[in-house]
């Protein structure tokens, strides 16, 4: 029987070096699995593969050795217990994420439910290469963000309230950018070396710094043959419409421009920086 | 602002992260609601994380000091007793 290898890898089955045997990509979003999905994996690890898994570099789940003749019982047994293939090859692929604002006092952003949303959108999306994204809490980037096609920062569009102010001078200090001057009768903000961190806004004990969620963007991220750093060229972004109606843009100038195989990052610079600059540009000026 | 007076002391310059917040955390324990503590902590590290987590912890920030030896004291007022 002759085997469709690439239908395998669409639906996450990558071959391994063992004859007939498959190492079965699991989906994960955000990097969390449930108790009940563990022990699903742990069961069929057991009975079908080796008795082990292997975590990925971008928080996936693989179970080795699955044989290609079980694939079909091992896919229906998971899917009873709400574990989903994952996915290879050209599309959209696992989306990623640090735990943010729900459980990690660093956080700014909800990283868990956008990763999702991110997920249910274009999870699989067919596109002329493999494209990552990763959605990281705050500029601790535990994450990592620029390592991804498209990256997403969580950050704080600041404001400040002198009327509840004690000058405490605890913003001031909290600061990395050294944006901050606090004096005995006045405190001054450089907006200019604000990098929306919300150091400030944690760190406040009177809530005279208060913060609005907002998503930092960094596009054509590559970390594997090719390295090179996603750039950041769109100031911080406040509403998630605006980020799906940015991130669609992007999507859509890699399929519209891409060669088959080419990464996301060598397409921007083969047509040019500036050419993607208004193509998402024309996203953010976009009112919906 | 209203003054304060200093009920306790805590010197934490002595341990590291995170020890750092455990040793504050503790210190507040051992006092009663409305007691203000003067943690001692070093520049770096402890003062951008500890008055962060005094304050996730539901406590009142009341001012910081710079002692200008490269240590801070961090005036807190206990306000709850979970």
């Amino acid at each position: 029987m002759a085997i469709d290898y690439k239908a395998l890898k669409n639906g996450g089955f990558m071959r391994q070096v063992q004859k007939n045997r498959f190492s079965m990509r699991l989906k994960v979003v955000g990097g969390n699995l449930t108790a009940k999905q563990l022990s699903a994996i742990a069961d069929i690890a057991t009975r079908y593969g080796n008795g082990y898994v292997h975590l990925t570099s971008r928080q996936g789940v693989e179970i080795p050795f699955i044989k290609l003749d079980d694939t079909d019982a091992v896919k229906k047994e998971l899917e009873d217990s709400d574990v989903l293939s994952g996915v290879c090859g050209p599309r959209v692929r696992t989306v990623t994420a640090c735990q943010g604002e729900k459980i990690c006092p660093s956080g700014c952003i909800d990283t868990y439910a956008l990763a999702v949303e991110i997920s249910e959108r274009y999870f699989g999306r067919e596109l002329p290469h493999k494209f990552k994204f990763g959605v990281t809490g705050c500029q601790n980037n535990c994450l990592k963000a620029e390592e991804n096609d498209l990256g997403v920062k969580g950050g704080y569009i600041i404001n400040y309230t002198r009327e509840n102010c004690t000058l405490c001078g605890l913003c001031a200090k909290v600061c990395r950018e050294d944006a901050i001057t606090v004096t005995k009768e006045t405190l001054t903000l450089d907006p200019e070396k604000c990098t929306n961190c919300g150091r400030c806004v944690k760190s406040c004990p009177t809530d005279a710094w208060t913060g609005e969620s907002g998503y930092i963007l960094s596009f054509g991220g590559t970390f594997g043959n090719l390295i090179a750093k996603g750039k950041q060229r769109l100031p911080i972004i406040k509403d998630k419409a605006m980020f799906f109606r940015v991130a669609d843009a992007a999507l859509d100038f890699f399929d519209k421009y891409g060669g088959p195989g080419e990464r996301f990052r060598v397409v921007i610079e083969r047509e040019g920086w500036d050419k993607f600059q208004s193509a998402v540009d024309k996203a953010y000026a976009t009112v919906s | 602002m209203a003054d304060y007076i200093v009920d306790a002391t805590v010197d934490i310059t002595d341990v590291v992260c995170p020890i750092t917040f455990v040793k504050a955390k503790v210190a507040l324990e051992e006092l009663k609601i409305g007691a203000v503590l003067s943690i001692r902590l070093n520049d770096g590290e402890p003062v951008q994380n500890v008055p962060r987590g005094v304050k996730d912890e539901g406590h009142k920030v009341l001012r910081l000091i710079d002692n200008e030896d490269g240590t801070y004291n961090l005036i807190v007022r206990k306000e709850n007793d979970e």
